[in-house]
């Protein structure tokens, strides 16, 4: 099981960088089809926010790669080891 | 420590913090659920940018600001204490919702207006974003290990009792101001629409006395006399290595699927009922009130069972359930509402006309009311508004509002295709209090739980109405299209919950 979870950590990376970039290339697609103020700000939002939550799934999709997710904490001092 | 509280004090714990978490719900919902007459009042769409400033009221407070405040209280709830910090969110909140029914229309002052309301909005939603991860904590805290999950799962049902109540006052009020009825709404649509706003300060005012009275969490109080708490619990949370890959499991393999549940259970299907069914504004309230009503218990079962069987699988399959059975519950939802194809009885049909004078004084609205009822017992309503000008021209509207009323058979039916949906939500949500709180330290809990919790919830979840919406314009030969968003992501999330999350329940909170 810690193989699979291991290489799937890949699937992640690559699932949040495709899922981005069909986000921004929607975003342009449809402020261009409709440049108001409106759809400018509406999709400049969406693309704000879910940037640092897609750069989220690449690091999670890293961590499980190095193997981080084999042994989850049981307790809160496993929690505290630095980057 | 946790097992001597004797359960008539838990109770009292569980009641206070539930109540403020609640009046807090209530207080963000009732925007969302005025949202329509708050643009007339405060961001009207002639002005592009008194529009820019609603749909940034509209995105930021709910997506953006959330997580802000996440970090924000979050830090202080992890340095001060829990008890101070979610005392402190209920006064901005309540203060931020008494403050919005105060503040003049856009008509009399201006753009201060929307301005004000903009940045009540964002106190609004930094709030809120502090809330939910210090009263979950606090219960958590207090409760014994082998219960957790029971008592933690009444801080859950606020969320949607929130919901409820927001609903209700703003149903009642729109009733009541009036002896007729048309009176009572536009009366209602013109001022009373304050009244919900007004009535927070009296529900904030009970709650802060209340709370004021608790003790701080005992598992926070232990690590504050043994000088054992966070210098800073941002840096703790997200840069150690640790705590961070929890902080993202907890994201991407429950909250962000939790989220998407919660929001199309009980928001997306308000929309779709409304704008795609077209159901009438307030049978589309009442149905919603009856499958919350109905659904609420289920919360505290699930949240029972989780302290049994684990919380991982029941969440897992909440979120299997509504990945399944969304497109057949949105598609039935379309067929009972649906008039094509149904024989209109034209004896039944009236026409209705009568005009009323507007808030400007050089035209007056001819309002032509036409009912059809069909074989099947559904009533549609059309109203076709024309503008007649003092000066003899007449412009009518370009588009007539059409609703339906449903009759008994088809109206609970509905309900109980909302009510599955809801169940979804108690699922995923009843148990996830529990589970937040397990999986990080005491030192850091407020703030590790509640980023994850807002991401999900409010990015990922608040988002679901509007990313549905769009993809529904844009591509329009799918009504059910906006589905996909919901599914996509509870989809990713199952997947990810059920490779890397534990079943285990932490024996031992106090780390």
């Amino acid at each position: 099981m810690n193989q699979i979870k291991k290489y799937a950590g890949m699937i992640w990376i690559l699932t949040a960088i495709i899922t981005y970039s069909i986000l921004l290339k929607t975003a342009w697609m449809q402020i261009n089809a409709k440049p108001t103020t409106d759809t400018i700000v509406q999709w400049s939002i969406f693309a704000i926010i879910f940037l640092p939550i897609a750069i989220g799934l690449i690091l999670f999709g890293w961590l499980a790669l190095k193997g981080d997710y084999d042994h989850l904490p049981v307790s809160g001092e496993e929690t505290q080891d630095q980057v | 420590m946790q097992n001597v509280i004797e359960k008539k004090q838990i109770r009292k714990i569980i009641f206070a913090s539930s109540v403020g978490t609640l009046i807090e719900w209530y207080d963000f919902y009732l925007f969302g659920s005025l949202a329509p007459i708050i643009a007339m009042q405060f961001f009207p769409k002639s002005d592009p940018t008194a529009a820019l400033l609603s749909t940034l009221a509209t995105f930021a407070a709910g997506f953006i600001v959330r997580p802000f405040g996440a970090l924000v209280f979050g830090r202080l709830g992890d340095m001060v204490g829990r008890k101070y910090t979610f005392l402190l969110t209920l006064v901005l909140m309540g203060g931020s919702t008494f403050a919005i029914g105060l503040i003049p229309g856009f008509e009399k002052i201006g753009f201060a207006a929307p301005i004000l309301v903009l940045i009540l909005r964002l106190v609004q939603g930094l709030a809120l974003g502090g809330e939910y991860g210090g009263a979950a904590s606090y219960v958590a805290e207090h409760s014994p290990n082998h219960r957790r999950g029971f008592y933690t799962s009444w801080i859950q049902t606020t969320a949607t009792l929130g919901l409820l109540l927001s609903l209700g006052v703003i149903l009642l009020t729109r009733k009541s101001l009036d002896a007729d009825a048309a009176a009572s709404i536009k009366a209602f649509e013109s001022w009373g629409w304050r009244i919900p706003f007004w009535f927070s300060i009296i529900l904030v005012g009970m709650s802060i006395y209340i709370r004021m009275k608790m003790n701080e969490s005992p598992l926070f109080s232990k690590l504050k006399s043994e000088g054992k708490i966070s210098v800073n619990p941002i840096k703790e949370s997200l840069l150690h290595r640790g705590n961070l890959k929890m902080v993202l499991l907890a994201l991407f393999g429950a909250t962000m699927g939790q989220g998407v549940v919660w929001y199309t259970g009980q928001f997306y299907a308000q929309t779709f009922l409304e704008n795609a069914c077209k159901i009438d504004f307030e049978q589309t309230r009442t149905i919603l009130i009856c499958a919350i009503i109905i659904a609420t218990p289920l919360f505290i079962v699930f949240g029972n069972l989780s302290d049994k069987i684990g919380r991982k699988w029941i969440i897992i399959a909440g979120m299997f359930l509504a990945i399944i059975s969304y497109r057949p519950i949105y598609q039935k939802m379309l067929d009972l509402s649906s008039i094509k194809q149904v024989v209109l009885d034209e004896s039944q049909t009236k026409i209705e006309s009568n005009i009323s004078v507007g808030i400007h004084k050089d035209y007056s609205l001819r309002n032509t009311t036409t009912q059809h009822l069909y074989q099947n017992g559904i009533t549609e309503k059309i109203v076709h508004v024309d503008t007649l000008y003092n000066s003899g021209k007449e412009k009518p509207q370009a588009m007539d509002k059409s609703s339906k009323l449903l009759p008994t058979s088809t109206y609970w039916a509905m309900v109980a295709l909302i009510f599955f949906q809801i169940l979804f939500v108690t699922m995923v949500y009843g148990p996830i209090a529990a589970f937040l709180v397990e999986i990080f330290p005491t030192k850091i809990r407020y703030t590790s739980m509640s980023l994850p919790y807002h991401l999900g919830n409010g990015v990922f979840g608040g988002l679901t109405p509007f990313i549905a919406v769009l993809l529904g314009t844009i591509y329009t030969a799918d009504p059910l299209v906006g589905l996909w968003y919901p599914i996509s992501i509870a989809a990713l999330s199952m997947v990810i919950g059920a490779m890397y999350l534990s079943n285990k329940i932490d024996p031992n909170v106090n780390d």
